[in-house]
């Protein structure tokens, strides 16, 4: 760890007992799974056509989530760390509600908004056909929907925080606007909106409630691992712990890479 | 280090957690029921709290499957009652019913359609459709593997756009108009009113579903737990699931 030596005190012994409550909770319901995993037959129940069809769901929705999450997150973040206008406390508001929202409440309201009944989905279905419940699109917005509030309040804090003396100067030197975003703004900020982007990334691979209520659940087409986990669940126990597994092992993996990025970010 | 406050901690939480299980035992009934006996189950708690006073009749509705998971699981319940005897076999083998579950009713399957039905779908043929978006229970539920039964019965290979996690999620589709067409129970389209027509599938492919019901061993007021059992097999408890659309054993 490199960084300031900082002065550790010991904390009292209840500190101590609290915290190992605390951690206990994260690290006991993986220990259960872990214990259940049925490690002989892991290969075979891994290879099974629902699993890679799953996977490869999971991994097409989630980065196509985080692609669109960059492209109008980003600038949405940009729009709520530098400019001032009423109201903006209810849009940073609206903004994170999909992080506090149940998803489920979150699917129930894009199929009313998006479904091809729905305020919205009605006339894009009139003109253009596209039905975006029980389809992989849908899949893709669910995610977008949960997942993007992430890259927005990352992205957002990072803009805040960042000394806006060297975008003036850039500009100063005759630089555009876009220049400026994109070799000053941009680059000062990347360590956060890498990070905001592996959260959004591992929140969308991980989506389950607003995608099996809007999006619905069939086999390559919208079951991504998290649903296939959950109907596995039900007929198929040991199938169920090893996509388990491997959801943990790829969504730790994640955070666990990302660390540094997100202690400097924060 | 210290291991007081571990103590004073771990005492805390023991005396905290025996007073919640001191104080709700006696007055609460835990019911795990199949999705599709929402309604029924709704009215018999209602009534059997009107007999029972001081007992709390707790519903939890789930996909039979389900249910079976989180009994088998150790989750709490009183009394279970699923939609097919292949979800409730488990919990015998596992010898956590109290007695051999007794059959209490008995459902059929139709056809299902958004009100006004606007796909204009006619029967089980339309389910082949690949421009209708058609929506099953998944295999797992009993509404899932029985519809599967049936259309296997009629020869039809379903275009099946998605495998709903139990018979209520894929009603609220079918509600709001998200879907053109799915196989519920009989029983759904009555409950659901307005929201749905039901299509007729005919008696010599239709298959009917028994529900079991069972008291389990763990209940935490066994005589309660069989007292509801009962009841649900009286004359009243009878009635109103006949009500409800459901058959009779």
């Amino acid at each position: 760890m490199t960084g300031p030596v900082r002065r550790t005190t010991r904390p009292p012994a209840l500190v101590l007992v609290l915290a190992a409550l605390g951690l206990a909770v994260f690290v006991v319901p993986l220990l259960g799974l872990i214990a259940r995993v049925p490690w002989s037959r892991l290969p075979e129940l891994l290879a099974g056509d629902v699993v890679g069809d799953a996977l490869r769901l999971s991994l097409l929705t989630s980065i196509a989530a985080t692609v669109i999450s960059a492209l109008i997150g980003v600038p949405l973040a940009w729009v709520l760390a530098r400019m001032e206008f009423r109201g903006k406390s209810l849009v940073r508001g609206l903004v994170l509600l999909p992080l506090v929202l149940p998803p489920v409440v979150g699917g129930a309201a894009l199929l009313f908004a998006l479904g091809r009944r729905g305020i919205v989905g009605g006339p894009l279905n009139d003109l253009t056909g596209i039905v975006l419940p029980f389809s992989t699109g849908g899949v893709v917005l669910a995610a977008t929907f949960v997942a993007m509030p992430f890259l927005v309040i990352t992205v957002e804090g990072a803009l805040r925080n960042l000394d806006a003396r060297f975008e003036g100067a850039a500009a100063t030197l005759g630089a555009s606007r876009w220049r400026v975003l994109f070799r000053v703004t941009l680059p000062m900020i990347l360590p956060s909106l890498a990070a905001g982007l592996a959260l959004t990334w591992a929140r969308a691979l991980g989506e389950f409630g607003a995608t099996i209520t809007f999006a619905g659940n069939l086999q390559s087409r919208t079951q991504t691992l998290p649903l296939a986990v959950f109907v596995a669940l039900e007929n198929d126990r040991d199938t169920a712990i090893a996509l388990s597994l491997l959801m943990v092992v790829v969504s730790l993996g994640v955070l666990i890479g990302l660390r540094d990025r997100w202690w400097r970010s924060w | 280090m210290s291991f007081r406050p571990l103590l004073v901690t771990l005492l805390a939480a023991a005396v905290a957690t025996a007073g919640c299980a001191g104080n709700t035992s006696r007055d609460v009934l835990l019911v795990s029921a199949a999705a599709s006996l929402t309604d029924a189950f709704n009215g018999i708690a209602l009534a059997f709290e009107a007999d029972h006073t001081g007992v709390d009749v707790q519903l939890n509705f789930a996909g039979s499957s389900s249910l079976r998971e989180q009994v088998l699981g150790g989750a709490p319940a009183d009394v279970v009652a699923t939609a097919n005897p292949d979800t409730m076999a488990p919990l015998v083998d596992a010898d956590l019913t109290t007695s051999d579950p007794l059959v209490f009713a008995r459902n059929r399957m139709a056809v299902a359609v958004p009100s006004g039905n606007l796909a204009g779908v006619s029967g089980l043929e339309d389910l082949a459709d690949p421009t209708l978006l058609i929506g099953l229970c998944d295999e797992a539920v009993p509404c899932g593997s029985l519809a599967r039964a049936i259309l296997l019965r009629a020869g039809i290979t379903a275009a099946i756009d998605t495998n709903e996690p139990d018979v209520r999620s894929l009603l609220t589709k079918l509600e709001a108009d998200e879907l053109d067409a799915g196989i519920v129970y009989i029983t759904d389209v009555i409950a659901t009113g307005d929201g749905i027509e039901g299509i007729a599938i005919a008696d010599a492919i239709n298959l009917a579903t028994d529900y079991p019901i069972a008291a389990l061993r763990s209940a935490s007021d066994p005589q309660a737990a069989e007292e509801f059992v009962d009841f649900v097999l009286s004359t009243r408890g009878r009635d109103i699931l006949a009500r409800h659309g459901f058959e009779l054993p």
